[in-house]
């Protein structure tokens, strides 16, 4: 591109860094203040008479005798077992990543090489599958789980997951097969291969960036889901967000608040962890995949 | 792929999609035809020496076995739809009937509780769409600009707001605006009333999920804004640049078109992800003054012992019918696309 087209007048170079400086401080400032807050005592992070308290730590060092504290951190993963919580987290999170990947690259490489017309009806149901709020299908499932008595256990939240991601697997895994050309398997097949091995050992090694995008939209689904495990599980089995829920809910101990401020960040910190060191597959995803649905 | 084959590689995700989304539907439907079985009551004649009194208290033994026997409870019908808690034609015909005016009736439709969540859950996918669109817009540009070697850090802040669940990215808003955090005391001071609190209106808190919603949607139409400003041809914008045309024109005569799909589609997303808005509420404990429908249903299944499955089930339906209202856009455009590609 012409060069002269990039050159910027210096009014909109400042204009533009201090809109960008504007937008960071409100995506990124109230992270960085819970990450800060949780450091400190609740007398100081939810302070009524002087919020500098809470960059002075002014009643932590009265309580504590340091101006920062990890006392709520190690109590909210020992006595409110939160540990627990995250093990559970884990378990679901792995799961359905792996589950959800092999069904999914499945169903979408034969959407993607099949040219009937059935293929249409699929991609549209599962549109219309991906639009249903969680929660009225949490609604569905409650009942006849009751009855089945698969209530409350990890392995049931964990097909329900893989489930309700499957739309949005398949549909983002249908446009990255797409990509793929249709030659490679149809030389494969000609030499002699079956669907599954031309699958397996062509198309599958060059699928990796696509494979790793959707990966990465269903460990967002299994880490962050609220509705799903805060109903189909019981207290025992919480994952991290229904724990942190549970924190608020209950006024049991003077304490709590802090909990939950404490493990809001050790929930956020892993996954902002993940999503810095995949960004650019998180990116190109969302391109490829939101463009269609 | 011959049929057979295509079968086989489709069957483990179509038998997960069905069992575990097309079922439930059903499964909801079915639910919000009937109602919970009411406590069987029974006459008992208590005798003392002062005379005989007849009571009514609750048969548990029978009441017990009848819901063994039906553990879904009794057929209703449409019933429970048109119960007071969900499209209550009958409250609505009433206040016709008594409200002397159109303010009146109003008033009192948005009081029943349907209605009422129906207002909160439409206002706020509206109110939030076009604020995300034009900041998501702005931003895109604004960092396309930037150079290569910062922006990754910067789209990274960027989208922050979107990767963190509902729950907790307000949890984390709603700590800071509290009126013992850090902007609800900023604000107290700064209109110098200490009584001011975003939680004590309800016009505030429905503001302030509003703010809510803008700041998490916004990333997501960033990034497709940004993406889609990859594709934007070069050789019109060069060659208004020839032409004379500002920078401003250029965006507004080439850039904006081009990008005009692409804004729809976001906001067809954002409607449709916004019409079950219910982490927010709760994460700013503002069930008092805005519920939505998809809060509905968590309040009716939330209580353990006593669930209340159908009129869960109906409230559901309502919300897929407004759902599939929202839909029909989105399906429509697919149905061409996946035409001309062919």
């Amino acid at each position: 591109m012409d060069t002269r087209l990039n050159k910027y007048s210096k009014q909109l170079i400042i204009i533009n860094s201090i809109f960008i400086l504007f937008w960071l401080t409100i995506s990124i400032f109230p992270f960085i203040w819970t990450l800060w807050g949780s450091f400190k005592v609740k007398a100081d992070f939810f302070s009524r008479a002087e919020w500098t308290y809470a960059l002075s730590g002014f009643n932590t060092l009265i309580e504590t005798g340091a101006t920062t504290t990890v006392k709520a951190y190690i109590e909210s993963w020992t006595e409110g077992e939160f540990w627990r919580a995250s093990m559970n987290t884990m378990i679901v999170t792995v799961s359905v990543v792996s589950i959800s990947l092999f069904l999914g690259t499945l169903g979408a490489y034969a959407l993607s090489r099949s040219t009937y017309k059935y293929t249409f009806y699929i991609l549209i149901a599962a549109l219309i599958f991906r639009a249903m709020p969680h929660i009225t299908l949490v609604s569905g499932y409650l009942f006849p789980f009751f009855q089945l008595n698969i209530w409350g256990i990890l392995p049931t939240t964990i097909i329900v997951l893989v489930a309700i991601n499957q739309p949005f697997t398949l549909w983002l895994l249908y446009s990255f097969f797409k990509t793929v050309p249709k030659e490679l398997d149809e030389s494969a097949l000609i030499d002699g291969c079956s669907y599954f091995q031309a699958f397996r050992y062509i198309i599958m090694p060059v699928m990796w960036p696509g494979v790793v995008t959707a990966g990465l939209f269903s460990m967002m689904l299994a880490y962050n889901d609220f509705t799903v495990t805060a109903l189909l599980l019981n207290q025992e089995n919480y994952t991290m967000v229904p724990k942190i829920n549970a924190y608020l809910g209950t006024i049991e101990y003077g304490g709590n608040y802090m909990w939950a401020v404490s493990s809001v960040v050790s929930a956020t910190a892993p996954l902002f962890m993940i999503i810095w060191f995949f960004q650019r597959q998180l990116i190109s995803g969302l391109t490829a995949g939101a463009v269609k649905g | 792929m011959p049929h057979k084959t295509f079968f086989w590689f489709i069957f483990p995700t179509g038998l997960a999609m069905i069992l575990f989304i097309g079922l439930p539907i059903v499964s909801s439907f079915f639910q919000s035809l009937h109602i919970e079985t009411q406590q069987v009551l029974m006459e008992v004649e208590n005798c003392d020496p002062f005379g005989c009194q007849t009571n009514v208290r609750v048969d548990v033994e029978a009441t017990d076995k009848l819901r063994e026997e039906n553990p879904l409870g009794r057929f209703n019908g449409f019933g429970t739809y048109l119960d007071r808690n969900h499209l209550a034609f009958d409250e609505i015909g009433e206040a016709w009937n008594i409200s002397s005016s159109m303010g009146e009736f109003k008033d009192i439709v948005l009081n029943l509780p349907f209605y009422k969540a129906l207002l909160f859950t439409l206002t706020f996918c509206f109110a939030v769409t076009p604020p995300v669109i034009f900041l998501g817009f702005i931003v895109a540009l604004s960092i396309n600009t930037l150079a290569k070697s910062i922006k990754g850090l910067i789209v990274f802040g960027t989208i922050l707001p979107m990767i963190v669940t509902p729950l907790i990215g307000s949890l984390v808003l709603f700590w800071m605006i509290d009126s013992q955090g850090i902007i609800g005391a900023s604000i107290q001071i700064l209109f110098d009333d200490p009584n001011l609190s975003l939680k004590a209106s309800s016009n505030l808190t429905w503001i302030t999920l509003i703010i809510y919603g803008i700041w998490h949607n916004t990333p997501f139409a960033f990034v497709v804004f940004y993406a889609a400003l990859q594709t934007v041809p070069q050789d019109p914008i060069e060659a208004a640049y020839i032409d004379g045309a500002s920078r401003f024109q250029r965006v507004r005569y080439i850039v904006i078109p081009h990008l005009y799909p692409v804004a729809t589609f976001i906001m067809l997303i954002c409607l449709m992800d916004n019409f079950r808005v219910f982490e927010p509420i709760i994460g700013f404990s503002a069930e008092g003054v805005a519920q939505s429908l998809s809060w509905m249903i968590y309040q009716d299944l939330r209580n353990e012992n006593k669930m209340l499955f159908g009129s869960a089930g109906a409230t559901s339906m309502l919300t897929i019918l407004g759902i599939a209202i929202l839909l029909t856009p989105v399906l429509i455009r697919t149905w061409k696309e996946f035409r001309t590609e062919r």
